[in-house]
C-alpha cells in the first residue's frame, strides 16, 4: 500500500466508524446518555441478520428489511423500560445501566451463537473493485459503506432541521421542562430518539459484519472507535461525527503504513491529541478570563 | 360568566419549603386576573403548578370543570393551558420561527394563531424569524415567548413576569401587544411585580403573601394602601372576596 492508498482507504474506513457513531452522537445530543451498549446493540443487529440469512436464505441486504424495524422497536422499549428509569436517578446511572447491558448482551450472544467468529455475506459487490492504478484499488463495498454513512448522517441532519420531529428533538435536548410546557411529550420524544439511534446501530452492525468477521465481544472495540469519532468530531455535531470518523480512519491506516502494529495506537494518539488540544484551548480561555478579572 | 379555571386548597412545596399554602381562587372565561406579591410569595410556583410543571402536594386544579391535577404538562397544553415562563425560557439554538412552530406542531389546539398571525401581532419579530433565539434582545425574546405560547391556541394564558429584566419602554411595547389580546376576550392569569400596571391591566387582582392569597378584589374596590399593606404584609389583612 502506498501513502495515497492508505489515506483513501482511511477515509473509507472512517465511514464505518461514522455510521456506528451517528446513533451514539444522537443519543448523547438529545438525552445526554453515553450509551456504552451501542456497539453491542450493533452486534445484535449483525447476529439477527446472520440468523435471517442462514434460515431464510435471503441476502444480507434483504435481511435489513426486518432487522431495521425490529431495532426501532427494540430501541423504543429500551428507552421506555430501562434508560428512562436510569435517567431519573441522575446522569451517571445510565452509564452504569448501559455498561451492564453491554456485558449481558455479550454473554447472551456467546450463549446462543457460541464464541466462534461469524460473518455476513456482502454479495457480489464484495469482490468488485475500481483499479485506479497498480497501487490503488478502491473496493466498491467500502464506497457503499461510506455512502450509507453519508446518507444516514445527512438524513438525520435533514430530519433535525426540517421536520416537526426534529424540532421537538432539538427543543427537548435544549430544555426538556420547557418542551413539556409547549406541548411536547418529552418521554415520547426520548423514546423516538432511542429508536432511531438503535436502528442506526443495527445498520452499522450489519455493514460491519459484512466487512469483517465478528464475535460476541466485538461490540466493545467498535464502541471505542465510534466514541473516538464522536469526540474528535466535536460532541453533538452530526457532520462533525463524519469528519471525526474520517480523521480516525486515516490516522489508523497511515499509522499502519508506517508499521502494521501502529494501526490502533495511531488512532488513539490522534484522539488524545485532539482531546488535549481542546481542553488546552479551554484552559487558556479560562486563564485569560481570570487574568482579565484580576 | 362561566368558570374556566378553579384552584381548590392547593399546596405546593419545594422540598421542605412550602411555597403555596391552601390557595383557592377561580378565573372566569374572558377574565384577566393579576397575581401580585413580593418576591418569594409563591406566585411563580402557583403558576407552574397550574401549568403542570410542578407537582402539587395537595389540593385540586379544575379546568373547564375537569380535574387536571394529575395530568402532565404536555396534556394540559392540549386542553388549552399555556404558560409563558419566568425568564422566557426559549430554545436558544432554535430560530424564532422554529420556536413558534415547535409549539404549534407538538399538540396545540387548532385555532387562529399561526406563525403569520403571531408575526402580525408582534411586528418586531417579522425581520427576525430566521434568527437564533439566543441572539435576540430581551424584549424580542419576550415577544417570541408570548408568541410561542399563543401558537398552541390556549384558552387560558398564564403570563409569568413578562416585564422582568426589560427596559420600561420595551415593557410598554409588550403590554401594548398584549392589550389587543386581552380586549379580544382572552382568559389570562398574569403575575406582575409592577402594582400600577397590574391594577391597570387586570379585571381582578389577587395579592399573595407567604404562599397565601391575602387580598382579592377588582381594581376599583381596592385602594392602593390596602394592596401595599397586603403586598408587604405590614398588617395582616383578612381576605376579602
Amino acid at each position: 500500500m502506498t501513502w495515497v492508498s492508505a489515506i483513501v482507504h482511511g477515509i473509507l474506513l472512517g465511514g464505518v466508524y461514522a455510521l456506528l457513531a451517528s446513533g451514539l452522537a444522537l443519543m448523547f445530543g438529545v438525552m445526554r446518555i453515553i450509551n456504552l451498549a451501542h456497539g453491542s446493540l450493533a452486534l445484535v443487529g449483525a447476529y439477527m441478520a446472520f440468523l435471517l440469512t442462514e434460515h431464510l436464505h435471503i441476502t444480507t441486504y434483504l435481511a435489513l428489511a426486518p432487522v431495521l424495524p425490529g431495532a426501532l422497536v427494540a430501541g423504543y422499549f429500551l428507552q421506555r423500560t430501562m434508560l428512562e428509569r436510569s435517567l431519573r436517578a441522575g446522569q451517571l446511572v445510565p452509564l452504569l445501566t448501559t455498561f451492564g447491558l453491554l456485558i449481558v448482551i455479550a454473554n447472551l450472544l456467546q450463549y446462543f451463537f457460541s464464541p466462534d467468529v461469524h460473518s455476513l455475506d456482502e454479495g457480489r459487490i464484495g469482490t468488485a473493485a475500481w483499479n485506479v492504478s497498480s497501487s490503488l484499488s478502491i473496493p466498491w463495498f467500502d464506497v457503499l459503506t461510506f455512502g450509507v454513512a453519508v446518507f444516514v448522517l445527512g438524513g438525520l441532519e435533514l430530519v433535525l432541521r426540517h421536520t416537526q420531529l426534529g424540532r421537538e428533538l432539538r427543543a427537548t435536548a435544549e430544555d426538556a421542562d420547557t418542551a413539556e410546557l409547549v406541548g411536547i411529550n418529552a418521554r415520547a420524544v426520548y423514546a423516538r430518539a432511542a429508536a432511531i439511534a438503535v436502528a442506526t446501530a443495527a445498520l452499522a452492525g450489519v455493514f460491519y459484519g459484512m466487512r469483517s468477521s465478528f464475535d460476541p465481544n466485538a461490540g466493545a472495540d467498535q464502541l471505542l472507535y465510534a466514541f473516538e469519532a464522536v469526540v474528535i468530531g466535536g460532541i453533538g455535531s452530526l457532520w462533525g461525527t463524519l469528519w471525526g470518523g474520517v480523521v480516525l480512519g486515516v490516522a489508523q491506516l497511515v499509522g499502519a503504513q508506517i508499521n502494521p502494529e501502529y494501526f490502533a495506537l495511531s488512532g488513539h494518539v490522534v484522539f488524545l491529541v485532539v482531546l488535549v488540544a481542546r481542553t488546552g484551548v479551554q484552559a487558556r480561555g479560562l486563564t485569560l478570563t481570570l487574568r482579565r478579572a484580576t | 360568566m362561566t368558570t374556566l379555571l378553579a384552584v381548590e386548597a392547593l399546596d405546593a412545596r419545594h422540598g421542605l419549603l412550602q411555597a403555596v399554602r391552601q390557595v383557592s381562587f377561580e378565573v372566569a372565561e374572558a377574565e384577566t386576573l393579576a397575581l401580585v406579591g413580593a418576591n418569594g410569595a409563591g406566585k411563580t410556583t402557583l403558576l407552574r403548578t397550574i401549568a403542570g410543571a410542578h407537582r402539587p402536594a395537595g389540593g385540586r386544579v379544575l379546568f373547564d370543570g375537569n380535574d387536571i391535577t394529575r395530568l402532565p404538562a404536555h396534556r394540559r397544553v392540549r386542553l388549552g393551558i399555556a404558560l409563558v415562563p419566568e425568564g422566557r425560557r426559549l430554545f436558544p439554538n432554535l430560530t424564532v420561527e422554529e420556536n413558534l412552530r415547535v409549539a404549534s406542531g407538538a399538540g396545540g389546539r387548532p385555532g387562529p394563531w399561526t406563525v403569520d398571525a403571531v408575526l402580525e401581532a408582534f411586528p418586531l419579530l417579522a425581520p427576525l424569524r430566521r434568527k437564533r433565539a439566543a441572539s435576540l434582545s430581551g424584549g424580542e425574546q419576550q415577544a417570541t415567548a408570548i408568541g410561542r405560547a399563543l401558537m398552541t391556541n390556549p384558552r387560558l394564558l398564564l403570563l409569568d413576569e413578562v416585564s422582568l429584566g426589560l427596559a420600561p419602554v420595551v415593557v410598554e411595547g409588550v403590554y401594548r401587544s398584549l392589550s389587543s389580546l386581552l380586549e379580544g376576550g382572552a382568559t389570562v392569569l398574569l403575575v406582575e411585580q409592577d402594582l400600577a400596571r397590574a391594577l391597570k391591566t387586570a379585571d381582578r387582582v389577587a395579592c399573595m403573601l407567604e404562599g397565601r392569597i391575602v387580598l382579592e378584589g377588582t381594581p376599583g374596590e381596592l385602594t392602593r394602601e390596602q394592596v401595599t399593606e397586603a403586598y408587604f404584609g405590614l398588617r395582616r389583612t383578612e381576605a376579602t372576596a
